[in-house]
């Protein structure tokens, strides 16, 4: 009696628990997902996209995932098939810095701009001599 | 005029059209592989297209890269639905049938297709000299970091991926690639 009670707790937590693993995979899968490039699209992710390919490609990263991979491992397994183009937000190192520095740089520049501006416009007139 | 602000105006925007003109001597369809150089993934696919003799396979055996070792490989990935692959069909096929008993082994690799449709469209192309296999899932074309079709891979004798052609391939550019490495084997 003990044993059939024990083995019914078992298949309730089973069938509980397989559910939670699936859900907690597919969320991961959807956040490796969404940081690839979709090869045959305009800027999507494969997570983002519809085409045959990015499903496709979502089932390697879901299959790797399953299989023990990490997110960077599973990565780097797509950035030596297709190089570093793949990855949605390039890494910041060699020239990837200029697309994180350049923005601060001319947010900074227009700044510096507008206060020299401002403080033109709002400078007193010279007192005539 | 006013040199200091001229000055600063060609500063902040000399470098920007540098940047614009440089991306416009760009396309942007032309990702570079990281590939060529680079072991090829081993694959194991069954035949769907037997091609003809001496070239041939007999449907459903399986094609695995690891026995072509010692031979020039030459893998092109291709669809039905693919307008391009009619370009370069024939080429591909009448160049396949001059390199019969040479160590040069050419297999077609069916992308995102039914085989039935593959076969029904080798047979409207008049046929195909080698083998084609089916590729389910796209695990290799993934693998061999494919874009879309079609695509040809040159493998070297020693499986590694010598050369990566992306759109139609002519019989200049086969030869070319395929008589280099089987002349690097030979060595």
């Amino acid at each position: 009696m003990t044993r059939l009670l024990a083995a019914i707790a078992f298949a309730v937590i089973g069938v509980v628990q397989q559910p939670q693993a699936d859900s907690i995979l597919e969320a991961r899968t959807a956040e490796v997902a969404a940081q690839l490039r979709c090869p045959v699209c305009q800027g999507l992710s494969i997570q983002d996209s519809p085409s045959e390919l990015s499903q496709q490609m979502r089932a390697v990263v879901k299959d790797q995932l399953r299989e023990g991979k990490s997110p960077d491992e599973v990565k780097a397994y797509f950035i030596s098939k297709y190089g570093e183009w793949i990855l949605l937000e390039p890494k910041a190192k060699g020239f990837n810095v200029l697309v994180y520095a350049l923005p601060i740089v001319l947010v900074l520049g227009g700044l510096g701009v507008i206060a020299v501006a401002v403080r033109k416009w709002t400078r007193a007139p010279d007192s005539p001599a | 005029m006013n040199w200091k602000r001229a000055t600063i105006a060609a500063a902040c925007v000399v470098p920007l059209i540098i940047l614009f003109g440089y991306g416009l001597t760009r396309d942007p369809k032309d990702i570079p592989s990281p590939l060529p150089g680079h072991e090829a993934s081993p694959f194991a696919l069954a035949v769907f297209a037997p091609g003809q003799p001496p070239l041939n396979r007999a449907p459903g055996d399986t094609v695995r890269l690891a026995e072509l070792k010692g031979q020039v490989v030459v893998l092109n990935f291709w669809a039905s639905w693919c307008l391009s692959c009619r370009d370069e069909h024939q080429i591909l096929s009448e160049t396949a049938k001059t390199y019969a008993g040479k160590p040069v082994h050419f297999v077609g690799v069916l992308y995102n297709d039914e085989p039935a449709n593959g076969t029904q469209w080798i047979e409207q192309m008049g046929g195909q000299s080698y083998p084609s296999v089916n590729d389910p899932g796209a695990r290799t074309a993934i693998n061999y970091g494919l874009y879309g079709v079609p695509e040809t891979y040159f493998l070297d004798v020693n499986g590694r991926i010598a050369y990566k052609a992306t759109g139609p391939v002519n019989e200049r550019l086969i030869r070319h690639v395929v008589d280099s490495l089987m002349a690097a084997g030979a060595k």
